[in-house]
């Protein structure tokens, strides 16, 4: 056995650092936080990637207009020190901070903005987020190429000002700003390095990486980790508290929650679900639980038999118990689902309902005519254990309260949205989180013919109240249009929704002034470690 | 000597080139691309993607514009990290991955050739018959399987070793090492007790026995050459496997090597980083196996007069 504890020595002596306090220790003293953030980002550049770690990352390296206010939703001055809006609501001036900066000393300008959301629109870049911009002015028809000169585009530069023109009165506008995809990127650092619509530009490599964000970016070590520092020509540097962040990209739970526990960070972004329960009555202070804006549904073919038919949808949404989903299956907090957009007390708050009624359900399934020794239905999902429990569940409720056959198919994550888009499924199983706190962002996906309806569906009234609501000032108006182009969804049921998302999560405590919000979102300049 | 070795390197090119095409028909059929996202995107966005990553060309266009590139070593941009080329993520983590290898294939010979030379130095007792079951349990269980176990026992339940990462900890090292390594030790073990065994009984061991010299001098001086000679025909195979099997143990425990963006490019739809982690899997393996028959002809000069390269 001597053997083999020397050569496990020699092992331990290979490996780097030896550390006697813990890490998340030693790095508050140091004011460095340490977050897990899920998958190894694809990348920096906010034109072309779209997902959350990449988010998180931006965060820290650039910075927009405005900025997501994490206490309530709303936004606070960026670039922008202030903004006037038109009285018809369609013109927005913005004034720039010159204390604006970017990393290499030089102003942020609104040049720098015009160029950005060319950059953004111009359709030989393939940026797949570049419809968060198209209630600026003509800005789908130059994304689309119907335009070819960006200068008819309703963004203009002024001295010190961005002068932006929209299409319809946006009053969630300045929320879409808080979007990554929205901020600026150096011009000259872009085309030094591949160009205005280069996808494979080289600008964002750690050695020329030019932002204008509360932090700089130090190191980008893929798939092990992407260190930033603060920013001291910040505009806000003064009240910074954090020195630098380190981004580990651990996609594993259970990984993530072991590190959490031996102090290895900060953050560990998701709890593994069997070990929720034990984290409440240990160590409830740092589990965070709050609502996200998501919702989980199923997606439903309305083009095929029997799905076609509404009463057939709605004896599948009147037998599903949700209330025993969450409970049972989930136990994450989760709300039962009865809209399609997340409700918020104190906003948009939807005057639906999704009941459990198994009789009026089987009421319903006679009404449709259909029979039940047809052909089974699939229900299509990406392989994951959470998917396949809630798939399971649902499968035995549609067999005890319908008698239906259902068969449950899982496959890998880009096989599962090959056959979403090309309408190859019956029912999928589907989940949507907001882009900006309005309920325009689930509604609009369910237009006749958006690229993420995927149903099949289309409903005039829908298409049209929704146009309708585009064009309200008044917040108000502008929600009771909502609640009816929802109440028509609930009527119909393309997608049948199950629950909304809860964000939970392991914090340390020494981390500080951290806020739960609905789009999980907290910009680190307003946070201190302790 | 050398004309064997390049002859055998020129057979490279079509086992490449056959590698290369099969994977290239492989992927491509596979249901989805690396475009489709949850958020999709207008076809008007997916025919820009497709015309800037050449894929709205005909299949063998593609592979011929492939083929040409990579002889000139551009392996082309990564699909999955924009503004990234294939090379060089390779190259970020192939350190990593070989370091890994270095050390699985070390604790393999170490713990193999122990086990082996003790069992064969006591057959049918228990030294002989303990060492031969655990081995033949580490043969059965896959990396996939061991990892996780271990991962449990050591990280979750004892606390004593990390379970993430690679040279960030200390001892993050062992339970990749181990995982990865115990199944070529299990194999090494039962190729260096058959080796010793038969050498054992040959005549010029009986000689020395009767001459008097010790029993260690016996074993490590006359016998051990010929008896590990299966071991050292064996590494290059080892060496390939453990490269493959690296891809399991690395996603196992986050380690930023070449074998976890094979996994994730296969994910991913990243065709050109599938490509190009074939390629040079294909490459390291034929260049272990011929390492190893050099090798083996050194040890045995039996093979390298009989030209056993070939």
């Amino acid at each position: 056995m001597h053997w083999l504890i020397i050569f496990f020595l020699f092992l331990v002596g290979c490996s780097e650092n030896t550390v006697q306090k813990s890490k998340v220790d030693l790095y508050s003293e140091q004011g460095i936080l340490l977050l897990g953030n899920g998958t190894e980002p694809s990348g920096i550049d906010p034109h072309i990637v779209t997902g959350v770690p990449e988010h998180k990352i931006l965060l820290a390296l650039l910075e927009g207009l405005v900025i997501f206010n994490p206490k309530n939703n709303g936004v606070l001055p960026g670039v922008a020190l202030e903004w006037m809006i038109s009285e018809d609501g369609l013109t927005y001036t913005f004034i720039f901070n010159p204390e604006a900066k970017w990393t290499n000393g030089e102003s942020v300008k609104p040049e720098h903005f015009v160029y950005s959301w060319e950059r953004i629109l111009s359709p030989e870049l393939g940026a797949q987020y570049a419809d968060m911009l198209y209630v600026i002015k003509n800005a789908e028809s130059f994304h689309k190429g119907q335009i070819k000169d960006f200068f008819k585009v309703g963004v203009s530069a002024l001295e010190n000002k961005l002068v932006v023109t929209l299409e319809n009165p946006t009053p969630y506008f300045l929320n879409i700003l808080t979007h990554y995809s929205t901020w600026p990127v150096h011009p000259e650092t872009v085309e030094k390095f591949g160009g205005m619509t280069s996808r494979n530009n080289k600008w964002t490599r750690v050695e020329n990486f030019i932002g204008n964000g509360p932090f700089k970016l130090d190191s980008w070590e893929i798939n092990k980790s992407l260190k930033v520092s603060r920013n001291v020509v910040y505009w806000g540097n003064d009240s910074n508290k954090i020195n630098g962040i380190e981004f580990l990209p651990i996609d594993n739970e259970l990984t993530q929650d072991r590190l959490f526990r031996s102090g290895g960070i900060h953050l560990a972004n998701t709890v593994p679900t069997e070990k929720i329960i034990r984290y409440r009555e240990e160590r409830p202070r740092e589990l965070i639980e709050h609502n996200y804006f998501g919702t989980y549904y199923y997606r439903i073919n309305t083009n095929k038999f029997p799905l076609n038919d509404v009463n057939f949808r709605k004896a599948l949404s009147l037998s599903i118990d949700r209330d025993l989903i969450v409970k049972s299956i989930l136990k994450g907090n989760q709300k039962v689902s009865y809209s399609f957009t997340p409700p918020d007390e104190n906003g948009y708050n939807p005057n639906t309902k999704l009941e459990f009624n198994p009789v009026k359900a089987k009421l319903l399934l006679k009404e449709s005519g259909y029979n039940i020794n047809n052909n089974p239905l699939e229900v299509l999902y990406n392989t994951s254990e959470g998917h396949q429990k809630i798939a399971q569940a649902i499968q035995e409720m549609w067999k005890k309260h319908l008698g239906l056959n259902v068969v449950l198919t899982n496959v890998d994550w880009k096989v599962y949205l090959a056959r979403e888009t090309q309408g190859e499924f019956d029912i999928s199983r589907a989940g949507w989180i907001g882009d900006y706190p309005d309920p325009f962002t689930f509604l609009d996906m369910m237009v006749t013919d958006r690229g993420n309806n995927k149903t099949g569906w289309s409903n005039a009234k829908y298409d049209e109240i929704l146009n309708s609501a585009a064009s309200k000032i008044s917040t108000n108006r502008r929600y009771e249009l909502y609640e009816q182009a929802e109440k028509i969804l609930i009527e119909e049921l393309p997608v049948i929704p199950l629950y909304t998302y809860t964000r939970t999560y392991l914090l340390s405590e020494r981390v500080k002034n951290w806020q739960n919000n609905i789009l999980d979102t907290n910009p680190y300049q307003f946070l201190s470690l302790e | 000597m050398i004309q064997l070795i390049l002859k055998r390197l020129f057979t490279y090119i079509p086992v490449l080139l056959v590698v290369v095409i099969i994977t290239f028909l492989m992927i491509h059929a596979a249901p989805g691309g690396p475009f489709d996202a949850e958020r999709v995107a207008s076809p008007e966005i997916i025919e820009k993607l497709n015309e800037a990553y050449n894929l709205d060309k005909p299949i063998h266009v593609q592979i011929y514009n492939y083929l040409y590139n990579a002889i000139q070593g551009d392996f082309g941009p990564s699909f999955k990290y924009p503004g990234r080329t294939v090379a060089e993520l390779i190259m970020s983590g192939l350190p990593t991955t070989i370091e890994l290898a270095i050390y699985s294939i070390l604790f393999a010979i170490f713990l193999g050739v122990i086990s082996g030379l003790v069992a064969s130095l006591n057959p049918g007792k228990i030294l002989d018959i303990v060492p031969m079951s655990i081995s033949l349990l580490g043969i059965c269980i896959p990396s996939i399987i061991l990892g996780p176990v271990l991962v449990l026992i050591f990280g979750i339940w004892y606390e004593v070793l990390p379970v993430y990462g690679w040279g960030d900890n200390p001892g993050d090292k062992i339970l990749p090492t181990v995982t990865l390594g115990t199944a070529y030790a299990a194999i090494f073990a039962r190729l260096t007790r058959g080796g010793m065994l038969e050498i054992l009984g040959q005549d010029y061991i009986r000689t020395a026995r009767a001459k008097g010299l010790s029993e260690i001098r016996i074993v490590i001086v006359h016998a051990l050459r010929g008896g590990i000679l299966p071991v050292i025909s064996f590494l290059g195979p080892a060496i390939a496997g453990l490269l493959a099997g690296s891809f399991v143990v690395e996603t196992i425990f986050q380690i930023n090597g070449v074998g976890r963006f094979y996994v994730q490019a296969a994910f991913n739809r990243d065709y050109t980083m599938i490509l190009g982690t074939s390629i040079l899997f294909t490459f390291m393996t034929l260049t272990f196996v011929l390492i190893s028959d050099i090798m083996a002809s050194f040890l045995n000069p039996t093979l390298r007069d009989s030209g056993g390269l070939e």
